[in-house]
């Protein structure tokens, strides 16, 4: 594959996983210094990305595919637009200054070089699924990052927090998944395509199409699970057990806006419509409002910022919900300060945390003589977190501001924002006020500033803040405008101004934002107190919600395991045997196809024979006083069996049969040994009377069943192909093996991996001891 | 049933079970055999071993463990199929390599090892079962 271009593009797909590969290596040998080599890797996919941005600007879009399954649709193909190449310049821009903030972060950390691996794995995930144009390979890539995710959020293994909010992720955001795949298929089959970039051009095609509402559901399911939306929002929170540079990439910049990138990139293709324009900003107002609440509660930084970032996320599907193009403007420049300065805020949080030993609110203070890089840091990026300018958080909420304001005359969806963003400017400002400025407080560690590597990351995303607000107009120009232009599917250009050029209500209501939020900071400490004492009161959410389903989950499998599991092996022969004889009289029954009983006279003397040897058989058993006598007399139908193969041209079959008849008896015999059983029979006559009735049935079942097989006239087709190929094709005489190892090998395959299976589960079932013997000797007699 | 004179025929018994259980793997592209069969008699042989002399020898005698055997049997034969896919055939394809031996021409093709790993699997996992029943039983 070429080294420049369009197709170059695959190559920075690769790299991560590269990445990923060579992290363990690289770890071992150059410690925490690796992420200097390793954070190249996605500096170089950035650079490839910055490439497509002229182009992009000037209105093109590049597509690039390769054969996959070609049968089913699937290609591996790759869209760059005005959307998808936004997100990958975020991606692989801020993943590299990740990978520099873990080597510092995690300095020392004897897993560096697998939390790197997981890291870029999930890099290369999370490129794909925004660079994706086929529906397929986005939902493999959408999958791959649940899975990454999960490994990172449960990076700290030992503790069961991290399991539990790793497996609630995993839960939450693959179950979410499952929806987003029977929709994109639903979707891919009523749109015509399977590409989205084609689906996005079909018009009103799904719009149209009766399936419209499952669609929606099935793909805002998918969304709504991975962005965090209410109800679903609480597995965000809850995976900050991650370390901080995960919560800085996963759950700020990228996985999280993933299910913003999908509403995102289906708007052109299912946005407008009334549905989509109640569903979406009604969640997202919700979940703005939820978050911004919840964030007020706590004291932990990180927490607050993960509750910010549920915010936030409900602020960018709200206004995506719209539909309309400057609230989608709004949103589109929203996301990429959100982005940048939150990314910015969680690399501070963790600085503090990794100095100063702690991130609680109440216990940090006057921290910025001691770091005063971090600090400048978290004063910008909070600055551009409250929308003040000169940042570009502030043209963000200009612009969506007009957005919201355009679309209702002010109505609803304003109120929702205005209220959110009060609060978020309010949780801003105790983001870097607190830890930062007032009086020293003794803090575990004493905090100094600390190396390069974790204060390159944030300082680089707060000045970037400023730097793209002062650079607004080309900026805008280059980059958000035709993301723009991608989300709504028409072009879109319109000038955007660091400051305002005439007073507009967006302007009122920015005023109106900061006035509250200072207001609401000030009382901040009662507001926590007050929502303390709600959510108490209410001490029921959806966390818990989570929690009482896996529960009832559990609970109702053991339930059902103790109802259908006696462990009453009597019990479970006569139901195997009972249905059985259902299948075999059943459909006899109801076709009314008994087999005709005719063509018995015609026995040869030693046929003749064999019967009645396999008719002793059967009495002996029968009448065995010992289980173990019984099992061997059992070998003797076996054989009597195997000798009928012989003398009707199987010698295979009856060779085998002998073999397996008699490993089973020797088998049987040891199993025997093993169990506690009385040697002789215990059951009641009733029983027995029952027993040997079913027996019976099935056994003259099986024989009506083989009989009218063979009165079935014979289709001779396929043995006539065997015999005539065998030789020629598969150079073997024998038709039955070849059949076993050529003609049909790949049932041979799954047969011995079945037999292999078998193997170990015996192997393991033999190992496990009863837990108390009484209990299972009373079952064993039975 | 543990006798003298079983327990002096049976490691001879045993040997020759197993050769017999390669003369039929060997065979049974053409005659009567194959993988499958020849893995039940060697399995057969082993349980003789086993009754005669203990498992622990049965063990010694195997040398790796019987899972590992039954494992690197279902390798085997995964492998085996593959070769075809490197001549752009579909998997599965057989491959046939005709060397002559001593004056006879000797047909090796995938197909054989795949029934090679057949037989290795049949033998590592029913032996794995058989002994460890057999173990406990002492």
């Amino acid at each position: 594959m070429p080294l420049f271009g369009v197709e170059a593009t695959f190559w920075a797909l690769l790299g991560p996983f590269v990445a990923a590969a060579l992290s363990p290596i690289l770890a071992k040998t150059l410690k925490h210094n690796a992420s200097w080599l390793l954070a190249i890797i996605p500096a170089l996919a950035f650079l490839q990305f910055l490439s497509f941005v002229p182009g992009i600007a000037a209105g093109q879009t590049y597509r690039a595919s390769l054969e996959w399954v070609p049968t089913f649709n699937v290609n591996f193909s790759i869209y760059l637009d005005g959307l998808s190449v936004v997100f990958a310049l975020l991606i692989s821009g801020i993943g590299t200054l990740i990978t520099l903030y873990s080597g510092g972060y995690l300095k020392g950390h004897q897993n560096l070089g697998q939390f790197l691996s997981y890291l870029f794995l999930f890099m290369g995930a999370m490129l794909g699924v925004v660079l994706a144009d086929n529906i397929i390979t986005l939902f493999v890539y959408w999958e791959l990052t649940s899975i990454t995710s999960f490994l990172l959020i449960g990076f700290d293994h030992l503790r069961r927090a991290s399991r539990r909010a790793a497996v609630q992720a995993l839960v939450v955001t693959g179950g979410g998944g499952l929806a987003l795949m029977a929709g994109l298929i639903l979707a891919g089959y009523q749109g015509g395509s399977f590409e989205m970039s084609e689906l996005l051009n079909s018009g009103d095609i799904l719009r149209e199409s009766p399936y419209y509402t499952a669609i929606f559901i099935l793909v805002i399911l998918g969304a709504f699970t991975k962005s965090a939306q209410f109800p679903f929002h609480f597995w965000l929170p809850n995976a900050m057990e991650a370390p901080t540079p995960v919560s800085a990439y996963l759950h700020s910049a990228t996985m999280v806006k993933a299910g913003v990138y999908l509403l995102m990139r289906m708007q052109p293709a299912l946005g407008g419509t009334e549905l989509w324009m109640t569903v979406l900003p009604i969640f997202g107002g919700i979940t703005l409002l939820i978050g911004t609440i919840l964030g007020i509660r706590q004291t932990d930084l990180k927490l607050v910022l993960a509750y910010t970032t549920v915010a936030s996320l409900g602020l960018l599907v709200m206004l995506t919900g719209t539909s309309d193009p400057i609230a989608i403007q709004g949103a589109v420049i929203y996301l990429f300060a959100h982005s940048l300065f939150k990314g910015s805020l969680f690399m501070v949080v963790g600085t503090v945390d990794h100095e100063a030993g702690t991130r609680d609110l109440n216990r940090v203070g006057g921290l910025f003589s001691l770091m005063p890089i971090t600090g400048i840091a978290a004063v910008l990026a909070a600055l551009s977190m409250a929308g003040l300018p000169p940042l570009i958080g502030f043209v963000a909420k200009e612009v969506l501001y007009d957005g919201t304001w355009h679309v209702m005359n002010g109505g609803l969806w304003t109120g929702f924002a205005l209220l959110g963003n009060a609060m978020m400017f309010a949780l801003a400002a105790t983001v870097a006020i607190k830890p930062f400025f007032g009086s020293k407080v003794k803090t575990p560690k004493v905090a100094h500033e600390g190396s390069i590597l974790l204060y390159a990351g944030s300082i680089t995303l707060a000045v970037l803040g400023v730097v793209t607000g002062g650079f607004i107009v080309s900026v805008g120009h280059q980059i958000l405008s035709p993301m723009t232009s991608a989300v709504l599917g028409a072009p879109f250009d319109e000038e955007l101004h660091l400051f305002p050029t005439y007073l507009s209500p967006a302007l009122y209501l920015s005023m109106a934002t900061v006035a509250l939020g200072i207001i609401i900071f000030m009382y901040l400490d009662k507001l926590r107190l007050i929502v303390a004492e709600i959510l108490r009161t209410i001490g029921w959410g959806p966390d818990k919600g989570f929690d009482q389903v896996v529960e009832g989950i559990v609970r109702f499998a053991g339930t059902l395991s103790n109802t259908i599991q006696t462990g009453s092996m009597v019990r479970y022969m006569r139901a195997t045997f009972v249905v059985i004889a259902l299948v075999l009289y059943v459909p006899m029954i109801l076709t009314g196809n008994w087999p005709k009983l005719e063509g018995f006279g015609s026995l040869y003397v030693y046929e003749w024979f064999i019967a009645a040897i396999a008719a002793i058989g059967v009495y002996a058993v029968v009448t065995a006083r010992y289980r173990v006598t019984a099992i061997v007399l059992l070998g003797i139908q076996g054989f009597a069996v195997a000798l009928i193969f012989l003398l009707f041209g199987a010698p295979d079959l009856s060779f085998t049969q002998f073999m397996v008849e008699t490993l089973s008896v020797v088998i049987l015999a040891l199993v025997m040994t093993r169990l506690n059983l009385k040697p002789t029979d215990a059951r009641s006559s009733r029983a027995k009377l029952f027993d040997l009735s079913l027996a019976v049935l099935c056994g003259a079942g099986i024989s009506m069943l083989l009989m009218s097989i063979v009165q079935l006239p014979f289709d001779p087709t396929i043995s006539e192909f065997f015999t005539q190929y065998s030789r020629t094709i598969a150079h073997g005489r024998n038709i039955v093996n070849v059949i076993l190892v050529d003609f049909r090998g790949f049932d041979t395959i799954g047969e011995i991996a079945v037999v292999m299976v078998t193997g170990l589960a015996v192997l393991a079932l033999i190992r496990v001891r009863p837990k108390s013997e009484g209990n299972s000797k009373s079952e064993n007699n039975r | 049933m543990n006798t003298l004179i079983f327990r002096t025929v049976a490691p001879y018994l045993s040997a020759l079970m197993m050769l017999f259980s390669v003369f039929v793997l060997l065979r049974g592209h053409n005659e009567p055999g194959g993988g499958f069969i020849g893995g039940l008699i060697a399995v057969s042989a082993f349980a003789i071993y086993g009754i005669a002399c203990g498992v622990s020898a049965v063990r010694r005698a195997m040398k790796y463990h019987p899972i590992s055997i039954a494992a690197s049997g279902l390798i085997l034969a995964v492998l085996s199929v593959l070769p075809s896919i490197f001549y752009r055939q579909p998997a599965m394809t057989s491959q046939w390599l005709e060397l002559p031996f001593l004056g006879t021409v000797v047909d090796l093709s995938t197909p054989l090892f795949f029934d090679i790993g057949v037989y290795l699997v049949v033998v590592g996992a029913i032996s794995s079962i058989a002994l460890s029943l057999e173990e406990r039983a002492d």
